[in-house]
C-alpha cells in the first residue's frame, strides 16, 4: 500500500508525491500543499485527529480523511 | 487636496489589521459591504500635504480563489471597476517569515494590473530569524516597489505612506506570464474577448462569484471545461506561480536558521498536549467566566448606581408630570439598561481579541475539531459559541469565517442556547427567590451550584441541538478543514485597544437603539391604560384602603401595583394567564416575560416595577417582596420552588432577543431561520417548563 501522509508518525519527514485533485481543497494547494514540497508530522490532535503539518514551512492544521489522500515517500534521513 | 482609494490584502497572520491600525488610527468607521454582512472597515490617512487617502481593509484571504463569503467580497470589489472603493493602488501586505506562501498572492493581485506596493510586515523578525532579503533584486523580478515594515517596531509607515501617494509610478506589468499552463486555451480565450483582462475571465470561469459587468453567460459553451479539468488547471497555475516565487526567493532571501530560536514548538507542545491542552484551555475559559462574572460586578455596581441617581436626581429636580416620568422612569433606565452591559462585553471581546491576537484561538480549534465534529459542527465552531456567553450577537457575527454553509448556519441556529449575559440578572433574582442559601456537604454553596447547572444546560442544549439538526437539514455540505497555525506573537496594545472599543461600539449603538426604543414603549403601556378603572386609579385605592393615609409610603406602593394591574401591559399579563399557568405563573410574572419578550434583562427591572421598589431601595428588598408575594385568594406563593424551577429553564430555552432574531435574519438573508428558531427554542421552552412544573407541583 502507498504510504500517506496519515501513515507518518509524530516527528517524520517526507516529501509529496501525488494526490487526486478532485480530493483536495485547492485552499490546501495553495498554501504549498504540492508535489515535490517536503511535510513534516508535527502534532497529532487528542483522539487521532486532525494532524499538524509543517508543509514546506507552512504550519497546517488538516483532517485525517485530506490526509489520507496525499501520497508521500519518507525521508530517508528521518525514517530509521 | 486629492483623495486616492487604498485597498489593503492580504493572507490572513500577516499582521494587516496592525498596518491598517498604524495608518489611520481610530479614524476608522465599520459597516457592512452591500446586501451581506462581511464587515467594511475603511478608514482616512493623510499621505502628504496633498494627497488623502481612504484606506480599505479587506478581508484576510489566501487566495483569489475564493472559498468563504469573507474571500469572496475581496475578488467581487477588485474585479468591480465600478464600486465606489475600486482601489487606485493596492497593498498586498506579507508577513517576512511566511513569504514563500504570501508571495502567491500577491502575484495574482499583480495579474489585475494595477498599481501594487509589496509590504513586507514584521521586519522585525528578520534579525532573530537570521533573515536577509535582496530588497533590489525582489523589487526587479517582482515588478514593484518593496517596503518593509514593522507594526509593533513602528518603522516603515511613512515611507509606505511616500510610496502609496506617488502610486502612478508603480508598474501595472503582471510578474509570471500564468496563461502559460495552457497556451491555446488562453490565446482562444483572448481573441473571443480581445478588451477584457485575461485573468480576470480566468476567475470568471473558475469562481462562483457573482460578476456585475461580466456575466458567465456570456462565455460561449466552448470556454467551459469540466470541474476536474479546471480544478487540474487551477493546480498547474499553482505549480508555476510557486515555480516562480521559488526561483526569486533562492537568490532574494537567505535565512540562517542557526540563527533562528525556536518557542513556537516548544509552547505547541504544551498547549496543544492531549492532556494539558485541555487543562489549559478550560483554565482560560475559567478566567473568561471570572472576569464576566467576578471583576465587572464592579464596574456595573458603579454604572447601576450612577444611573439610579440619575434617575432619582431627574425626578426631583424637574417639574412633575409625564415628561418628567419618561426621562426618570422610561429614558433614563432603558440607556442605564444598555450601559450595564458594557464592562461584560467588553472584558469578552478584550479576551477574545487576547486570544486570537496571541495565535492562542487556533490551537483551540486544532484542539476542539474532533469532538465537535460528532455534533456536525467543527473546531471553528468553539470559537463563537464561547463568544455566546456575552451576547449572542458577536458570536453569531463571528461565525462568518466557517467555509462550510451548513455548518455555519447549525452554529448561528444553536448559539442562543448558550447562557448569555442578559440571562445573568433573570436567573440571579430567582435563584435568590427559591433557592435556599445553603451548603451542601458543608462546602458546596448550592445557589452557586445551580447556577453551574444553569450554564451546563444551556452548552448542552447548544450541542444537541446543533446534532439533532445536522441529522434533520439536508443540505448539501462539502466540507473541508484547512486551518493555519499562526506563529505565537504578544497581542500589540494599539490592535487589542481598537478592536475592544469598536466592538464594545457596535454593541452599545446596534443592539442598544433596540433596547432603548422598547423600554420607552414599555414605559407608556405601563403608564397608561383604558378604561375607567385606570383613570380613577386614585380615588379607587383611597375608597379600598380606608385606613391608608395618602402620601404614605404604603399608600404609594398599592397605588402604583394597582395602576400597573389596570396599565395596558397589566391586561396584557392578565390575558395570557390561561396560557402560563400551567407553568406556574401568575400575571405578574406574565408582564415580565412579555416585557422581557424583546431583551430577557429587562425581566428584573419589570419584576422591579411591579413590587413598586423605588430605584434607589437595594435589591434584597424585591427578593424579600417576591418571597413574601401571595396570591391573594389560593393564599399560594407566587415564587415557590416549583414556579421557581419552571421559570428558571423557561428562560434557558425561550428565545427572547429581538437583536439576536435581527442578527439571524441579516447572516442567514431570510426570515425563514429566525422564525424557525423563535418558534423551537420558545415551544421547547415552553415544554420543558411545563413539564417540570406538573412534576414538581
Amino acid at each position: 500500500m502507498q504510504t500517506t501522509i496519515a501513515q507518518l508518525k509524530k516527528g517524520e519527514k517526507a516529501t509529496i508525491t501525488q494526490f487526486d485533485v478532485e480530493a483536495i481543497p485547492l485552499k490546501l494547494l495553495e498554501m504549498g500543499c504540492l508535489p515535490g514540497n517536503t511535510v513534516e508530522l508535527l502534532q497529532i490532535a487528542p483522539f487521532g485527529d486532525p494532524l499538524l503539518l509543517n508543509i514546506s514551512g507552512s504550519h497546517l492544521a488538516i483532517r485525517l480523511e485530506t490526509a489520507l489522500q496525499i501520497e508521500v515517500t519518507r525521508d530517508e534521513i528521518s525514517s530509521k | 487636496m486629492q483623495s486616492i482609494q487604498v485597498a489593503l490584502i492580504g493572507n490572513p497572520n500577516t499582521g494587516k489589521t496592525s498596518v491598517f491600525n498604524q495608518l489611520t488610527g481610530l479614524k476608522q468607521q465599520v459597516g457592512n459591504y452591500p446586501g451581506i454582512t462581511v464587515e467594511k472597515k475603511v478608514g482616512q490617512c493623510v499621505l502628504s500635504e496633498t494627497c488623502l487617502a481612504n484606506v480599505l481593509d479587506l478581508p484576510g484571504t489566501y487566495s483569489l480563489n475564493a472559498s468563504s463569503i469573507d474571500e469572496n467580497v475581496v475578488i467581487e470589489m477588485l474585479l468591480n471597476k465600478k464600486d465606489p472603493n475600486f482601489p487606485d493602488v493596492i497593498a498586498v501586505i506579507t508577513d517576512v517569515e511566511n513569504l514563500k506562501r504570501n508571495l502567491l498572492l500577491f502575484t495574482q493581485i499583480k495579474d489585475l494590473e494595477l498599481p501594487t506596493v509589496l509590504v513586507i510586515n514584521m521586519a522585525d523578525r528578520m534579525v532573530p530569524k537570521g533573515i536577509t532579503l535582496d530588497i533590489p533584486y525582489l523589487e526587479a523580478q517582482l515588478q514593484t516597489k518593496i517596503v518593509l515594515v514593522s507594526s509593533r517596531k513602528r518603522t516603515g509607515i511613512a515611507e509606505l505612506k511616500n510610496v502609496l501617494a506617488n502610486y502612478r509610478d508603480l508598474s501595472v506589468i503582471p510578474c509570471l506570464n500564468a496563461s502559460s499552463i495552457d497556451e491555446a486555451y488562453f490565446s482562444q480565450l483572448r481573441k473571443a474577448f480581445p478588451k477584457q483582462l485575461l485573468y480576470k475571465l480566468w476567475l470568471v470561469i473558475t469562481q462562483d462569484v457573482n460578476f456585475l459587468n461580466l456575466e458567465r453567460k456570456e462565455l460561449p459553451n466552448s470556454f467551459t471545461k469540466s470541474h476536474a479539468d479546471l480544478k487540474r488547471l487551477q493546480q498547474k497555475e499553482t505549480i508555476k506561480r510557486y515555480q516562480f516565487i521559488n526561483d526569486i526567493l533562492k537568490q532574494g532571501l537567505i535565512v540562517n536558521s542557526s540563527l533562528a530560536t525556536d518557542y513556537r514548538s516548544k509552547l505547541d507542545r504544551i498547549l496543544m498536549h492531549p492532556f494539558w491542552g485541555y487543562v489549559i484551555f478550560f483554565g482560560v475559559l475559567f478566567l473568561i467566566f471570572q472576569s464576566i462574572f467576578d471583576w465587572s460586578r464592579v464596574p456595573m455596581n458603579w454604572i447601576d448606581t450612577a444611573f439610579a441617581n440619575l434617575s432619582s436626581f431627574t425626578s426631583t429636580q424637574l417639574q412633575p408630570g409625564m415628561f418628567n416620568d419618561l426621562l426618570s422612569q422610561g429614558i433614563i433606565p432603558g440607556i442605564g439598561g444598555i450601559l450595564l452591559f458594557i464592562p461584560q462585553i467588553a472584558f469578552l471581546f478584550l479576551f477574545i481579541s487576547l486570544l486570537e491576537e496571541s495565535g492562542y484561538m487556533s490551537r483551540v480549534v486544532f484542539l476542539m475539531d474532533k469532538i465537535m465534529r460528532r455534533y456536525g459542527l467543527s473546531g471553528k465552531s468553539v470559537v463563537p459559541l464561547i463568544s455566546g456567553t456575552a451576547c449572542a450577537i458577536p458570536a453569531i457575527m463571528a461565525t462568518r469565517n466557517i467555509e462550510s454553509w451548513k455548518e455555519r448556519l447549525l452554529v448561528i441556529l444553536v448559539t442562543p442556547f448558550v447562557t448569555c449575559s442578559a440571562r445573568l440578572p433573570v436567573y440571579a433574582i430567582i435563584i435568590a427567590v427559591v433557592i435556599p442559601d445553603t451548603y451542601l456537604l458543608g462546602v458546596v454553596h448550592l445557589q452557586g451550584l445551580v447556577f453551574l447547572f444553569l450554564y451546563i444546560l444551556g452548552f448542552a442544549s447548544a450541542i444537541i441541538s446543533a446534532w439533532l439538526l445536522n441529522k434533520v437539514l439536508r443540505i448539501s455540505n462539502k466540507t473541508y478543514f484547512v486551518v493555519e497555525m499562526p506563529n505565537y506573537k504578544v497581542p500589540l496594545f494599539k490592535n487589542v485597544y481598537i478592536n475592544v472599543i469598536e466592538k464594545t461600539k457596535a454593541f452599545l449603538f446596534g443592539a442598544g437603539k433596540i433596547i432603548l426604543a422598547l423600554s420607552i414603549i414599555l414605559w407608556f403601556l405601563a403608564s397608561f391604560g383604558p378604561g375607567d378603572d385606570f383613570k380613577n386609579a386614585e380615588a379607587n385605592v383611597v375608597a379600598q384602603h380606608q385606613n391608608l393615609t395618602v402620601n404614605s409610603s404604603a399608600y404609594k406602593n398599592i397605588l402604583a401595583t394597582y395602576k400597573l394591574e389596570n396599565s395596558y401591559i397589566g391586561l396584557m399579563g392578565k390575558s395570557i394567564e390561561p396560557v402560563i399557568s400551567p407553568l406556574g405563573y401568575d400575571w405578574k410574572i406574565g408582564i415580565a416575560i412579555i416585557s422581557s419578550f424583546a431583551a430577557r434583562e429587562v425581566f428584573v427591572g419589570t419584576l422591579a416595577t411591579i413590587y413598586s421598589v423605588g430605584e434607589s431601595e437595594s435589591n434584597s428588598t424585591i427578593v424579600n417582596k417576591m418571597k413574601a408575594d401571595k396570591d391573594i385568594r389560593t393564599g399560594i406563593h407566587t415564587f415557590r420552588f416549583s414556579s421557581g424551577i419552571s421559570l428558571l429553564l423557561f428562560y434557558v430555552f425561550a428565545m427572547q432577543c429581538i437583536s439576536t432574531l435581527a442578527i439571524t435574519r441579516k447572516e442567514t438573508n431570510s426570515y425563514y431561520w429566525p422564525l424557525a428558531q423563535l418558534v423551537f427554542m420558545t415551544g421547547l421552552a415552553y415544554l420543558v417548563a411545563f413539564l417540570t412544573y406538573q412534576f414538581l407541583n
